[in-house]
């Protein structure tokens, strides 16, 4: 057993810090109240080719592994929280099912301008009446000739404002045709065509400066070159990407809640309250270092879910594990530090009130912590499934 | 051209530093470790000289512990093509420091030294000049902008009241002053390139050379604490407590 990070991953992390050190506070403060995308942040990430970090050399990437795609993601989130980390996580961790089930035409035409960041993707998945229950989406892809046509709703779709293409879930055998339920589904890299797409941006309660939209699919054709795998087995390309979405988000939430507690600490060694530091008071100290505690324990159940996905062997209670705990943690560092800060807490310019906005939403996505308890009392604990 | 560029690791500008109760030196536990950022400096001019002229060779060299691989690394990632570690667990001086770097010179044969004009630990500024005058190579110190022109290299240094610009004739030794560039950043294919590039170590023993410090530091001190100023009514009164309390007109 060996707990320390390669040297490889050490000067990963110092470098993709570096980067990040550019952009400071005021960069994601004033993009996320004026709702603006982080370009500069994202051109950077780029030309430094972290968006490329799990995309194979042969397609322009660094060909490294999820390990040190999750050291990147926290770091970025570290930095510029959600709005960092959302700016490029689609990138890294979207295009997976790509890079696995993809045809060398579809990887050809889309990784290296992926990596380069020329092209920005989406995730098309969530349905406004499908989204655990993801086997039952509506959205339809009929066939005609060489190509698809495709109708139906997206919900949640970040970055669509941006996007050329996403990965757009579609079935191609109603569920009431297909032998199993998870049968007769098939994703697309899609073309974002705006003349078929209405792309309807939604207001959420933080992480402003990336969008998240409505898609109104109307007509929409898709080359059958475009076919992501087999048709009829998009819901299992799709489940191979997701123990590394649950493994980014844990990271994310970890660099999110380390974000916050770095801000609580200073401030509760600096302000002088009773004529002492309110730090030394243990009801502001015991809560940080509580939440430092959570914060290490997700972050070791992360690598871990990161070391076995890396080593190609099951990793999906792990990876569930790893997202439940460093959500929970990482809201609860950024409500401590709220709580510490007081009233400049609730402050914009303090930080810590975008922080705790941002650090809900992981509570939530990718999948509800509800959804990963029900995971591991059927498939760890062997319990009768409930739903 | 062949360009050698001495990096010293230091702690991070960022890094709230703790003089030991002893005052013979600094806490090194818990300190973010660094290039110096003039030497950074240093590595990002050297790289856009190469880019320039297109073809060259930049090799970078510190002395000290094995733990400043690390830097090294960093500046290889950068862009440096290798990278040479000369091996030293004591505390070396300016002139100690000045002289191996010599032994490189020698060995190495660049047309061109550039390193920071002092490292931001000990603020020191020496070892440029004394490498200058040891190889008895031209220097310019401070310079805030570099050109090759006619076979001969064109600094502007930053002096007291302006700018001054010099020409002479290579090999020399230049040093940074902030304001040359801005230094990249590594890329992540830079990093992993650079776990490829020759790091070679040399132990500082085997040159051959007086190492014996000729400066030892008695005493470290934190600087006081600044205590809060005051605010005064008028600027009589600020004159008047000017002349009377803190006597300086």
């Amino acid at each position: 057993m060996d707990f320390e990070l390669t040297s490889a991953q050490r000067e990963i992390v110092a470098g993709v810090r570096a980067l990040c050190e550019r952009f400071p506070d005021s960069y994601w403060r004033d993009h996320d109240s004026r709702h603006e995308f982080p370009h500069e942040f994202y051109r950077a990430f780029a030309e430094a080719g972290y968006l490329g970090i799990a995309i194979p050399e042969d397609y322009g990437g660094s060909g490294l592994g999820i390990t040190e795609a999750a050291l990147v993601m926290s770091e970025a989130a570290h930095a510029g929280a959600m709005n960092a980390a959302s700016a490029v996580h689609l990138s890294i961790f979207g295009l997976m099912p790509v890079v696995v089930h993809g045809s060398e035409d579809l990887k050809r035409r889309f990784l290296p301008a992926a990596a380069r960041g020329e092209m920005h993707f989406s995730f098309a998945v969530t349905e406004p009446d499908a989204g655990n229950d993801i086997t039952h989406i509506k959205t339809f892809a009929r066939r005609d000739g060489d190509h698809y046509i495709v109708n139906g709703r997206k919900v949640f779709t970040t970055k669509a404002q941006e996007a050329d293409r996403m990965l757009l879930l579609t079935r191609t055998t109603p569920i009431e045709k297909a032998p199993r339920r998870t049968d007769g589904m098939t994703l697309f890299l899609a073309p974002l065509d705006r003349k078929a797409v209405e792309v309807r941006e939604l207001h959420k309660l933080g992480r402003h400066a990336v969008d998240t939209n409505m898609l109104f699919i109307d007509n929409l054709q898709v080359s059958a070159g475009d076919l992501v795998g087999e048709e009829g087995r998009g819901f299992r390309i799709l489940m191979d990407g997701l123990n590394p979405e649950r493994i980014l988000t844990a990271a994310e939430g970890i660099g999110i809640g380390r974000a916050a507690l770095d801000k609580a600490v200073r401030y509760a060694s600096e302000r002088i309250v009773f004529g002492r530091p309110i730090g030394q008071n243990q009801a502001i100290a015991h809560p940080l270092a509580d939440a430092h505690a959570r914060l290490e324990a997700a972050e070791l159940m992360m690598l871990k879910a990161a070391w076995l996905f890396d080593r190609r062997e099951p990793c999906g209670p792990e990876a569930s594990t790893a997202k439940l705990l460093a959500a929970e943690a990482a809201f609860e560092a950024c409500d401590r530090a709220v709580q510490t800060l007081g009233g400049y807490g609730y402050m914009q310019e303090y930080d810590v009130e975008r922080f705790f906005r941002e650090s809900r939403m992981l509570r939530i996505a990718p999948v509800s912590q509800e959804m990963v308890l029900n995971t591991i009392s059927e498939h760890v604990l062997k319990l009768p499934r409930s739903y | 051209m062949k360009i050698l560029v001495p990096v010293k690791r230091v702690p991070d500008p960022a890094t709230t530093i703790r003089v030991l109760p002893d005052g013979s030196g600094i806490a090194t536990d818990n300190i973010k470790w660094v290039i110096n950022p003039f030497d950074e400096i240093a590595i990002e001019e050297a790289l856009r000289i190469k880019e320039k002229q297109g073809s060259g060779e930049i090799v970078l060299c510190s002395i000290g512990q094995i733990t400043w691989q690390e830097q090294l690394r960093t500046g290889l990632a950068m862009g440096a093509d290798r990278a040479i570690l000369v091996k030293s667990d004591q505390p070396l001086d300016t002139l100690a420091i000045a002289r191996i770097l010599v032994k490189v010179v020698n060995d190495e044969k660049p047309d061109l030294v550039i390193l920071g004009k002092q490292a931001i630990d000990d603020d020191s500024n020496q070892v440029g000049q004394m490498m200058a005058e040891m190889l008895g190579w031209p220097q310019a110190t401070f310079a805030s902008q570099i050109e090759f022109a006619d076979g001969k290299c064109k600094v502007t240094r930053e002096v007291d009241g302006g700018l001054e610009t010099i020409a002479f004739p290579l090999p020399a030794v230049v040093t940074t002053d902030l304001r040359l560039n801005e230094p990249r950043y590594a890329s992540l294919p830079g990093i992993m390139k650079a776990r490829k590039k020759e790091l070679k170590e040399i132990a500082a023993e085997s040159l051959g050379i007086d190492l014996a410090p000729r400066l030892r530091i008695k005493k470290l001190t934190a600087p006081p604490k600044r205590e809060a100023g005051r605010k005064v009514e008028s600027a009589a009164e600020l004159v008047q407590l000017l002349h009377s309390d803190a006597k300086v007109i």
